[in-house]
């Protein structure tokens, strides 16, 4: 083992709230380059990775899904204490997307319609659903956004390598709302 | 026609007297963003994206409805404009239930290219989600209240070119709404003659074609140039 001190390599978080899962799928397909970024960056977190809690200092978060049931509300005030730089990452992120066709109608009709009436039989286990499906930074800060449904898997490397260098990604012209 | 020389964004021009201010700019390769003007049919100015700055004016003008004179100085980009437009296209995005992904014009539409033209990665004012309704009644066409952004292009084209004038809006304010005829269904419109125009007119996916799946509606209303000039030729 090295005498010299190694210094500790960025920690990156995913979180999944109301998505479909789309944007961590185009995380994933950032295929052979994974490894690369895994040279430079520690997984801390993720639906990825075998991780239970969510560890104190995090560097970098991304965050998919909206903000959709007091579970997500809960989850992403946690997960905003512990990070440095939160990143919405897709449109339901970053505009509610799918989960905010549900808004203009209220939790009501919705429950009516698909869990045939009334709130969860087990409030506990099932969380019950804010009034409006709401973008991220509706509800905690967002460092940075990345539209896109979902944002490609160059668009996130593009991200995650200028944020490891310390710089502000420059988005404009490579992803947008809807694609 | 006498003949104009003015300045717009430190560039010497010339346009005739009857031009306006945005289609000059567009001669000379100066693009100002608009969503309500479209060639072949009336001026509006109602959207305000095309709003410039003119020396000696107080006041911001739409370039779309200004026609420009001699000795003019005009200028289409600053911070003040830029964030003007901006706030502009989020309050078109909160006021209606605009959803890209799934929308039968995503990548074919207008507000979607503004938005990416202007920078807006997020929007940061309030969403309204109103409770807006679908009109399928019609055998070829849907309407969707949703998507609507008032530009009246349906309107105009129907009105101007085809001479239908199924479409009007009714109400004020927020409670302004896109309707046919006395505020019928489409399908039961006795003016509509179901030629399309409003689709190919509608800049974003509020107006399409039976059948179409989120992405799959493309439009072009360039053919309403050619209307309008064979029917200038023939009066």
């Amino acid at each position: 083992m090295s005498t010299t001190e190694v210094k500790a390599l960025p920690k990156l978080a995913t979180v999944w709230l109301d998505g479909c899962s789309g944007c961590h799928m185009s995380l994933l397909d950032m295929d052979h380059r994974l490894l690369t970024l895994l040279e430079k960056v520690d997984l801390v977190y993720s639906p990825l990775v075998d991780q239970k809690h969510f560890p104190d200092d995090v560097d970098i978060t991304l965050v998919e899904g909206a903000v959709s049931s007091e579970s997500d509300l809960e989850k992403i005030l946690m997960v905003r204490r512990h990070t440095k730089i939160l990143v919405s990452l897709g449109d339901c992120a970053v505009t509610a997307n799918v989960p905010s066709l549900r808004n203009p109608l209220g939790v009501n009709a919705i429950l009516e319609r698909v869990s045939n009436g009334g709130l969860p039989k087990q409030p506990d286990t099932v969380p019950l659903l804010c009034a409006h499906a709401r973008p991220v930074h509706t509800v905690v800060k967002v460092d940075l956004y990345v539209p896109g449904c979902p944002p490609s898997a160059d668009t996130i490397h593009t991200v995650l390598t200028e944020l490891l260098a310390e710089k502000t990604p420059d988005l404009h012209g490579i992803t947008r709302f809807g694609l | 026609m006498r003949v104009v020389t003015l300045k717009i964004n430190d560039q010497e021009m010339s346009g005739r007297e009857d031009e306006d201010i945005l289609h000059v700019a567009r001669e000379h390769g100066i693009e100002i963003p608009t969503l309500c003007q479209l060639d072949g049919i009336s001026e509006w100015g109602g959207c305000r994206l095309c709003l410039v700055e003119i020396e000696g004016s107080a006041k911001l003008s739409a370039a779309c409805v200004t026609k420009v004179s001699e000795g003019m100085v005009v200028n289409t980009e600053s911070e003040r404009l830029s964030g003007y437009r901006k706030t502009i296209v989020e309050m078109l995005f909160t006021e209606g239930n605009h959803i890209c992904s799934v929308c039968v014009s995503n990548n074919n539409c207008e507000l979607q290219d503004m938005s990416s033209d202007l920078k807006i990665d997020h929007i940061s004012l309030p969403y309204r989600y109103p409770a807006r309704t679908v009109d399928a009644s019609h055998d070829l066409f849907i309407f969707d209240a949703n998507r609507c952004i008032l530009c009246t292009r349906c309107v105009r084209v129907c009105d101007q070119v085809e001479g239908a004038h199924t479409w009007d809006i009714a109400g004020r304010g927020i409670q302004s709404q896109l309707i046919s005829d006395l505020h019928q269904p489409w399908g039961e419109s006795d003016s509509c003659t179901s030629c399309g125009k409003c689709v190919e007119a509608c800049p974003t996916g509020a107006l399409f074609e039976k059948g179409k799946a989120a992405g799959e509606m493309v439009k072009d209303p360039k053919f309403l140039v050619y209307l309008a000039d064979m029917k200038a030729e023939k009066s």
